[in-house]
């Protein structure tokens, strides 16, 4: 018996290696070299002094550092409750439908979010085009002055946004359909019974029921996008990147740019800080609300 | 079929699904307008008014695409990096989450706390000490390099074992009795009766990897080493100012994800859905 038990950890072990490899490797040994490195002065590649607190003290007077996170909560504001909004107001005219046509208009509203973000940067720098992108004709038509939205420092982070609402929507609409469908049809019947109107079931039905799942929506949306990068770099190439700072476009800029792996990583440290916070507060929600279900 | 869609039929009922029917095409339109696009002639693209479809049908750009700019070779690199990434991460999630999953083993529960955690760490962080780590294995510019720090998803893990979970017991313990090895119950019994997950997991991996950006775009730096989706912005001479150009591109580097999704859409959705925590 002690030897089958030997046999089994045994067993296990050489399951877990390949990954457990791969995770220290990968995830762990980094982690704890960002830290370190960001208590020193070393360039990207190589080794610094060490400097204590002084790279994250200097980010307290580093005005490109407070652009950055002024623009990357711009953004959080401007994509996540606006975005999780537009996504339930979709899942919901999409869950009334049925079949083949449910199917045709989910996959329309759901085809961007598995397109890489260049394509949806090409799709969109296009559509946006100052001289002949088809939202210009748009504009046109409503008697609006064209705008050279993506070279404009006003329009940039709205522009952004939208884009990365379009993009990203589909992800929202599907968690949000999945969790209509945990709601039983018994209590819609019984509120058509009492001839209760739309508003009232959307508000005291749906709404409350469905709210641990706005909730996740919400938190996963925050999460990804403190993370912006992707969307602003390519929107910003030929033009002033410094005006669209966010954070890991600041870690970008700093480690491989200007080769200055310690300062980098200070702020690499802090984004890490920041989304751990969030992403604890993710997992509460995630146990609160299987344990609703319960 | 959702509860809503049980709500009788009325007028507003009709209005709002037309109001959805009708978002949804104009979601999609961006979409349809760079493939139509694409088709048209250069000149024809930049005329000053719509024109919903091309006047002169053309596959110039596509042929220019392929046959002028790397885009071949980028195409291999990411079929290449995808296939690997998406092989290697299945299959050792696939072992750990069976690990965790069946067998009692000393740290079970730390190293299940250590998946969990590393949910909540942003790769975007990592990007200093990865390209530090990649470097010094010199594997900056091979696809080792772009694949190696993309070879975590955690979440595929959690599916796995959750899965594995809802196994019944009396398969295993027939197979115990039989004297099987915890690799054979492994692949010929948990495996067969997981196949689905186990594609529909594939399937997403393989596009997260195709969509994967910022990594590919830092740890390369020879056009003829970049993935389709890092060449296509990054090389701007390829495509010149042709906007028909740009856009063939784009549609090219689009097209996998794009038709696997649509070829796959049930599996595609059911996968995505898992792996945020939620089952549909």
């Amino acid at each position: 018996m002690l030897k089958d038990r030997r046999r089994d950890i045994l067993v296990a072990l050489m399951m877990i290696a390949p990954f457990l490899a791969i995770y220290l490797l990968v995830f762990v040994y980094p982690t704890i070299q960002m830290f370190r490195v960001s208590f020193t002065d070393a360039p990207l590649i190589g080794d610094g002094e060490w400097v204590g607190l002084a790279n994250y003290a200097r980010l307290d007077n580093d005005p490109l550092f407070r652009r950055a996170v002024w623009n990357t909560f711009y953004f959080v504001a401007l994509t996540v409750v606006p975005g999780t909004l537009i996504a339930l107001a979709i899942a919901l005219g999409v869950a009334r439908l049925t079949g083949r046509l449910q199917a045709i208009v989910l996959a329309f509203f759901f085809l961007p979010y598995i397109l890489p973000v260049s394509v949806v940067y090409l799709i969109w720098d296009w559509t946006l085009n100052f001289q002949f992108g088809i939202a210009m004709h748009v504009l046109d038509w409503l008697g609006i002055d064209r705008v050279p939205v993506t070279k404009s420092a006003r329009w940039f982070m709205p522009a952004i946004a939208w884009v990365t609402i379009w993009w990203t929507a589909g992800f929202s609409i599907l968690l949000f359909l999945a969790g209509l469908r945990t709601i039983p049809v018994e209590i819609y019947e019984a509120a058509a019974l009492d001839s209760a109107n739309r508003w009232t079931v959307f508000r005291r039905i749906t709404w409350p029921l469905l709210s641990p799942v706005t909730a996740l929506v919400l938190t996963i949306q925050l999460i990804l996008q403190l993370k912006i990068f992707d969307q602003v770099y390519l929107f910003s190439q030929g033009g002033r990147p410094n005006d669209n700072m966010v954070l890991v476009y600041y870690i970008f800029q700093r480690a491989f740019q200007q080769n200055q792996g310690g300062r980098a990583a200070a702020v690499a440290v802090t984004l890490f800080v920041l989304v751990v916070v969030v992403s604890v507060l993710k997992f509460q929600l995630l146990r609160y609300a299987e344990r609703r279900r319960q | 079929m959702t509860a809503l869609a049980a709500q009788r039929w009325n007028f507003w009922g009709g209005v709002l699904t037309v109001v959805t029917i009708v978002c949804a095409v104009l979601w999609a339109f961006p979409l349809y307008w760079a493939v139509v696009s694409s088709i048209k002639p250069e000149h024809e693209v930049v005329r000053p008014y719509i024109e919903l479809w091309p006047e002169t049908l053309t596959f110039e750009h596509y042929i220019h695409a392929i046959t002028a700019t790397q885009i071949g070779t980028w195409y291999i690199n990411s079929i290449a990096v995808g296939v690997g990434v998406t092989v290697i991460c299945v299959f050792t999630s696939m072992l750990s989450g069976y690990a965790i999953s069946q067998l009692r083993f000393p740290g079970r529960t730390a190293l299940w706390w250590l998946i969990l955690a590393s949910f909540m760490v942003p790769g975007q962080a990592l990007i200093i000490n990865h390209f530090v780590l990649v470097a010094d294995l010199g594997l900056i510019n091979t696809w080792a390099g772009i694949m190696l720090p993309q070879l975590i998803h955690p979440v595929l893990i959690i599916v796995y074992k959750q899965f594995f979970d809802q196994v019944p017991r009396d398969f295993r313990e027939a197979a115990v009795m039989d004297n099987a090895s915890e690799f054979t119950i492994l692949f010929k019994v948990y495996l067969p009766m997981n196949w689905g997950v186990t594609t529909a997991l594939s399937i997403v991996c393989f596009i997260w990897t195709w969509n994967a950006f910022l990594w590919p775009f830092l740890s390369v730096t020879r056009t003829e080493m970049m993935t389709v989706t890092v060449g296509i912005t990054q090389v701007n001479d390829a495509f010149g100012i042709y906007y028909a150009r740009e856009l063939s591109a784009a549609v090219l580097a689009g097209l996998p994800v794009a038709l696997a999704y649509l070829l796959f859409q049930r599996k595609v959705t059911e996968a995505i859905t898992l792996s945020a925590g939620i089952k549909g």
